[in-house]
């Protein structure tokens, strides 16, 4: 016996009937998006997306409940998904992303992690105190931390030679010699360090121990060797005119390592991969407030050290340098915080 | 003693765990959760190679174009080497994290492989994450390219024991850095550790032709006892048959099919046109049982 002759209608084909557009729509809109800037968007389309990218969501939720067609729902799994990376994608615009940056995120990252930045001054300046007391007992010790094999400023140069390295003649200075100073300083050499400092935090920060300690070793055998040629002051003003900015850039850089590290080693109540995601954010910041410190402190040396001979102002700027990051980093803010 | 019907997250992660194993779950803020597809580590090196590739053309074109415009012009040569070692450092720096932090999410490798980056908690991708995955970068691949190259150096040119032991330690200290993505389920490397990210599949949406034509009359007219005979796995396994393009294989299962349901071939009936008919009545029946919160999974079912 047969059941009477039924007309043939899905209710699953009728949603996908009405929905279609839509998804199509927004497929679209999608392919147009991703092949060019966001510019190529209308305005029209760039108000349509999230509602588009919702009603697809709603549309998956239902499928998934009601209709058994598989490649319904495997589009629309894949629809949504991409829309979803376009809607969630990384958005804010430059600019609103370096003034929070510069207004709130790199001072509190560095307000937060004082221990961090206080055990990598440690490090820094520790391994400078070492050379430097070694180098007062022995000369000697200066071969030990001796870095490059050309720079002609050991122990075996004189006195006058010394002290002719920390002066320009003006007649010398032209805008080339600035600019290869400048440039060789900073992209070749102090953000690597950084860079590296901050990296080889995931190492439970031990090598980072180790860049910073040796840097401080390079920097205070270097320091004892114009000081026991009574050129000290001198020094001082040659090298802190940028050394303020840059060192601190230095520890800042190796500060965000050991944020990373303590994470990993003592993740706490977290998973070690929540804690380090947790502090990537933090030492992130740190690092790329260390980039942009390193690029004042290279055109400070570029520029400032090779023009300016005169010890007080030297020492002036740093002093200012000094007073103006501490200010920026530390002062009370006034708002919320 | 059909099963209550699964929440959407229970169905995901059934599909999930259907789909192998490369798929995973990611929640929506909205709450919905989509199955999504990570990158193997064959893609992810693939990619990488690409872009390494695109590296070195840009920096050998940058020497190549800064030579040519400098070369031999006095003073200025020093401000083309200034400008070069700017060129080097902005390219290997920010090749990644300029493409990353776009759009696409992805550098050009990525986008040839058809895959990107995404958080693995599924909100939206900070800037801060995409820098930090790439400075660790710095790390994970050059510092063990750093190394290996100093191996080399120190067994053809002789640099002493002490730089071979370091250099040798220095390859397999980094190297464990560098294969860290093969230790862990989800193919991170350590910058997608410490960013929060993952490498996921760019899906491509393929939307095939509805399957059921609306038509007055079925002239088939299943009874529910010949459409019992089936559940959904079933019938998705039919719709794959019908989607794909003609073949003998149709023939078989409609003869299953008949069989199973006991229907007798009649004169002039086109396979092809039984297969369609039963899967649209199929699809109903088990759609009407979903409405009801009824889902027979498969023939055993229910």
């Amino acid at each position: 016996m047969k059941p009477a002759s039924r007309p043939v209608t899905l209710r699953s084909a009728r949603f996908r009937a009405e929905r279609e557009a839509d998804w199509e729509k927004l497929e679209k809109i999608l392919k147009r998006a991703e092949g060019g800037g966001p510019g190529r968007l209308t305005t029209t389309e760039m108000m349509e997306l999230p509602r588009l990218y919702r009603a697809a969501i709603s549309s998956l939720s239902v499928a998934r409940a009601t209709s058994l067609d598989k490649n319904l729902e495997v589009y629309l799994e894949a629809l949504c998904a991409r829309a979803y990376f376009f809607v969630y994608g990384s958005r804010t615009t430059l600019w609103e992303r370096l003034s929070r940056f510069f207004l709130e995120d790199w001072p509190n990252a560095v307000q937060e992690s004082g221990r961090a930045m206080l055990f990598a001054a440690l490090c820094l300046f520790g391994g400078a105190a070492i050379a430097f007391v070694l180098f007062i007992q022995d000369p000697e010790t200066f071969w030990l931390f001796r870095a490059g094999g050309f720079d002609m400023r050991t122990p075996e140069a004189s006195t006058s030679y010394l002290r002719s390295t920390l002066y320009r003649d003006p007649g010398d200075v032209d805008i080339n010699t600035m600019l290869t100073s400048f440039a060789s300083q900073l992209f070749t050499h102090n953000a690597g360090i950084a860079i590296l400092a901050f990296a080889l935090g995931i190492a439970f920060g031990i090598p980072t121990v180790a860049l910073l300690v040796f840097n401080g070793l390079f920097i205070g055998s270097f320091y004892a060797l114009f000081w026991s040629r009574g050129l000290g002051d001198e020094l001082t003003g040659w090298l802190f005119i940028h050394g303020v900015t840059e060192l601190w850039a230095v520890v800042m850089a190796g500060a965000a390592g050991f944020v990373i590290a303590t994470s990993v080693a003592f993740p706490g109540d977290r998973t070690r991969l929540a804690a380090a995601r947790h502090a990537g954010h933090k030492a992130t910041t740190l690092i790329m407030g260390a980039i942009v410190m390193l690029f004042v402190a290279a055109l400070l040396e570029g520029f400032g050290r090779e023009t300016i001979n005169s010890d007080l102002i030297r020492y002036l700027i740093a002093g200012g340098t000094l007073v103006l990051w501490s200010l920026y980093f530390y002062a009370p803010r006034g708002g919320r915080r | 003693m059909s099963e209550a019907r699964a929440s959407p997250a229970d169905h995901a992660r059934r599909t999930a765990r259907a789909r192998g194993p490369f798929a995973r779950e990611l929640e929506t803020p909205e709450g919905t959760s989509l199955t999504i597809r990570i990158a193997s580590a064959g893609e992810r090196s693939g990619a990488f190679l690409i872009d390494f590739i695109i590296l070195i053309v840009m920096m050998y074109l940058g020497s190549w174009l800064f030579r040519l415009i400098f070369q031999g012009a006095g003073d200025a040569e020093r401000i083309g080497y200034a400008l070069f070692l700017l060129y080097i450092f902005v390219v290997r720096n920010f090749y990644f994290i300029l493409f990353e932090s776009g759009r696409r999410a992805a550098t050009p490798g990525k986008r040839l492989l058809g895959t990107r980056v995404a958080m693995r908690d599924g909100t939206r991708l900070t800037a801060n994450a995409v820098l930090a995955r790439n400075l660790v970068r710095e790390v994970e691949v050059f510092l063990p390219v750093y190394f290996f190259g100093a191996l080399i150096a120190s067994r053809t040119m002789g640099g002493g024991e002490t730089a071979g032991i370091v250099a040798v330690l220095g390859v397999v200290w980094t190297g464990v850095f560098l294969l860290f993505p093969l230790f862990n389920r989800d193919r991170l490397r350590l910058g997608d550790l410490i960013a929060g990210t993952w490498v996921v599949h760019n899906p491509k949406p393929v939307l095939a032709a509805e399957m059921v034509q609306e038509r007055a009359d079925d002239p088939f007219a299943f009874t529910p006892a010949e459409l019992n005979a089936y559940g959904i796995h079933e019938l998705q396994v039919l719709e794959d048959i019908l989607r794909q393009p003609q073949s003998d294989i149709r023939a078989a299962v409609a003869a299953r099919i008949r069989k199973k349901i006991g229907r007798k071939h009649v004169e002039g009936e086109s396979d092809e046109a039984f297969l369609r008919g039963y899967y649209a009545a199929l699809r109903r029946h088990l759609e009407g049982g979903l409405a009801l919160g009824k889902a027979k999974r498969h023939k055993f079912d229910g």
